[in-house]
This record gives structure tokens, sequence and C-alpha cells, in this order.
């Protein structure tokens, strides 16, 4: 019964501990989820970085204006819309550095609009 | 291979000249042998415009409205690209603006006034016809509105002197995409064409990836070239990237204008898209002007359109006493 418990309080202490982490790390199998936040003319943050083969969700959100998600070499196009959470998934099977940009005229520093995602 | 070594020139000469935009002359089909009688013809019966030659020129990213840096000058670029078409000896039929004549604002009454003043020196221009189509800076914000209420609309054709031009609207949407239902607007208004006519295609964002980290690119602009594919005279003028380039796929032939503003450097050599810092020495350094023949000899199958460079200066700003112009012919 003891070692019931004590396995108990581990799941719960490692559920705690997953859920604190700044990207929550997820049971095996289960997407690591990377928030991003995207305003005029920046991503935050605006270089993240993934492992080959890994699942990941970009959780992308908006806090003023619409934006553009976009990456030809990731094959991401998405729409960012103020108020709203949008879930990218990828895996990614290319190592190297990708630059993604906002597609989605924003301002005048709109075209300056970018992050870098690098899988090793 | 000698075209290849001509290329070279051509993009070596036109990265040490500066100035204001692209003269295109046009001597459409003429003398080009009874398939392109038969095609004249056939123009006629179907636009009532019939072949004869003229020259157009092509203008490109004034961003009236931008204040520096990279460029401290304002419109003075536009300015003098206004007052050099005015000063050529032989007169342009046309200018066609490949957009972002002006620099957006998020202050509704100050784009406007930027696109007032942007047709204020358009309107010295001494040239019969000025068409238009809008860049993301006149466009992206407000879905074209401004745009529209100052030109009309944002995607169009017509006719001149035997050649269709079609305006492609490539911003209004915010994103670098055409749209379904602008697409199948331009398969429709190809269709009544012989797969032979002389075809212009004026839009801002180039239509094929160019450099899409760089958001040089349009999203469906594939689906555009699918269209224009049985067309075999084919030429699409573009504007957006600051610097001269020219690519050809299929039949088409695609070529961009340098800006009236600034520069950017060639995206194979650097990796930040950041403007080419002003050089106050030569302050118009990079941009410029080219000189397009329409060959008549060739039939129009073939590519009929060759280029000639124009070097000017100013001395105002560079020194040498006022506008040079030096015409160096080009085969490509």
């Amino acid at each position: 019964m003891k070692d019931r418990n004590r396995l108990v309080f581990a799941l719960v202490l490692a559920c705690a501990v997953m859920l604190s982490a700044p990207f929550s790390t997820q049971a095996q199998g289960t997407p690591r989820i990377i928030e991003i936040t995207a305003k005029r003319f920046e991503f935050t943050p605006n270089v993240i970085t993934l492992k080959r083969g890994e699942p990941v969700i970009l959780r992308v959100k908006s806090t003023d204006v619409t934006h553009g998600f976009f990456s030809k070499q990731l094959k991401i196009d998405e729409v960012i819309e103020p108020g709203k959470t949008l879930d990218v998934k990828i895996t990614p099977q290319t190592a190297g550095s990708f630059t993604l940009i906002c597609d989605h005229f924003c301002g005048s520093g709109h075209g300056n609009m970018k992050m870098s995602i690098v899988v090793e | 291979m000698a075209d290849s070594i001509e290329r070279r020139k051509f993009l070596r000469i036109a990265s040490m000249s500066m100035g204001i935009g692209t003269l295109y002359k046009v001597a459409p089909l003429l003398g080009a042998g009874r398939e392109a009688h038969e095609l004249g013809v056939s123009l006629k019966e179907s636009n009532g415009e019939s072949i004869a030659p003229f020259t157009f020129v092509q203008l490109s990213d004034a961003h009236v409205g931008f204040s520096g840096p990279p460029d401290p000058l304002g419109t003075k670029a536009f300015e003098q690209a206004v007052a050099m078409v005015n000063a050529l000896p032989q007169r342009p039929d046309l200018v066609l603006f490949t957009g972002d004549l002006t620099h957006d604002s998020e202050v509704k009454d100050e784009h406007a006034k930027r696109m007032r003043q942007f047709q204020q020196i358009a309107a010295q221009l001494k040239v019969p016809k000025l068409v238009c189509v809008p860049g993301e800076h006149d466009a992206g914000l407000d879905g074209g509105q401004l745009f529209r209420e100052s030109f009309g609309p944002t995607n169009y054709s017509f006719d001149y002197r035997g050649v269709h031009f079609v305006a492609l609207d490539n911003v209004s949407r915010a994103k670098p995409e055409l749209g379904a239902e602008q697409l199948a607007w331009f398969k429709k208004d190809l269709a009544r064409f012989p797969k032979t006519a002389p075809i212009v295609v004026f839009t801002h964002r180039p239509l094929f990836d160019l450099k899409p980290e760089w958001e040089w690119f349009t999203s469906d602009g594939d689906e555009a070239m699918n269209v224009l594919a049985p067309y075999k005279n084919v030429t699409v003028l573009y504007g957006h990237i600051h610097r001269d380039d020219e690519h050809v796929i299929a039949n088409t032939h695609h070529y961009a204008a340098r800006s009236l503003i600034f520069a950017f450097p060639d995206p194979e050599k650097v990796a930040d898209k950041k403007p080419i810092p002003f050089d106050k020495e030569h302050p118009f350094k990079n941009l410029g002007i080219r000189v397009v023949n329409h060959n008549v000899k060739k039939p129009p199958q073939a590519s009929s359109f060759s280029i000639e460079d124009v070097e000017l200066s100013l001395r105002e700003y560079s020194g040498i006493n006022g506008i040079q112009q030096i015409l160096k012919p080009v085969s490509l």
C-alpha cells in the first residue's frame, strides 16, 4: 500500500513539474507546446529550437491586430486573429534554421516581422 | 552562350546605374510574317485595337510619405522620374505604376493625404495614360478602399495597340495572394485571346517564389502562371523587391523594376532584409531605368523583348553636370 501511495505521489509531483515548466513537456507521444505571441512588429520569442522528428504544437496568439504566420519551408500558412489562440502542429523532419514571417500586412514595420525556428 | 554573357553584362550595368524605372518600347508583331498578320486581324476583331508601335514606362515603389532613414530624400527620386520621363525624346504613350505609390499610415486622413500627393506628382507626367496597381503599403490595411476611391478597381484589363494589359492585385487581401475570385476573372479575361497574343501582366509582388522568407512571392501565383501557361508571348512586370531582377519561367518573362525610394540588396548575398544604406554621394544608386524594345523581327512564339539600360546621374547629388543618359543596348 505504501508503495502505491509513493507511486501516486511521484506521478502527481511529475505532473506538477511538467505543468510548471516554461515549455510543458507532455508524456511521450504528446506534443510539446510552445507559446508564441505576435504583436506589431515582432514575435516573442523570436527564436525557438526544436528537435528533428519531434512533434510540437506552436500555440500562437496576437495581442493587437491580425497577423500572418508563414513559413514556406515548414509548410506553415496561418492567420492569427486577435483574441483567438491558434495551435499549429508540426513535426520538423529536416535540421536547419528556418525563417517564419508575418505575411498578413500589419503596418510599416511588417516587412521585418519574423522569427527563427531552429531544428537540431 | 552569347545570351548569358549579355545577361551578365546587363546585370552588371544595372547594378551600377541609378534612375527611375523602366521604359518599354513596343512594336508588337510588325513584320513578323503571316502568323503575326493573322493574329493582328484576330486582335482587332476581339478588342478593336489596331496593332501599332508604342512605348511605355514602368515606375514603381515611390512610397510617398516615407521618411528616412534609409532615404532622407522623400519624393525627390519620384519627382526626378517624372521630369526624366517628360524629357524623353520619344514621349511614352503609357505609364504603368506597379504599386506602393504611398507608404502606409494607420491614420486614414494622413494616408489619403499621401495618396493625393502621389497624384499631384504623377499628374505632372506628360503622358496620355497612367495606370496603377496597389502595393501592400497602399492597400494592405484597408483592403484597397483608398486606392479604389483614388483610381478605381485594383484589378482590371485593357487593350492598347494590339497588346493586352492585365493588372493583378496581390496585396488587397493583406496576404500575398490573388484569391479564387480574381483568378477566375483572370482566366475568363484571357480566354478570348489567341495563344500568340502579346500579353503584359503588371502587378506588385512577384508571381513566383523569388524569396518567400522576405515575402517576395504570391502564394497562389502558380495558379496565375497556370492560366498564363498556354500563352506564348507573356511579360510580367512587378515591383515590391526594390531591385532589378529578371526571370524566365516557361513562356513567361518576369521583370522587376527598381524603387523610387531605396534599394534592397541581393537576397542571395545577405541574410537580413535591410535596405542598402543611403549614400549621400550617390543618392540614387541602385535606382534604375530600363528601356525595353519589342523585337519586331522575332515571331511572337519567342521572347520578343530586348532591354537597354539607362544610367542617370544628377548634378545636385552626384556632382555630375546635369542628367546623363547612357543607353546600352542589350539582348536578352
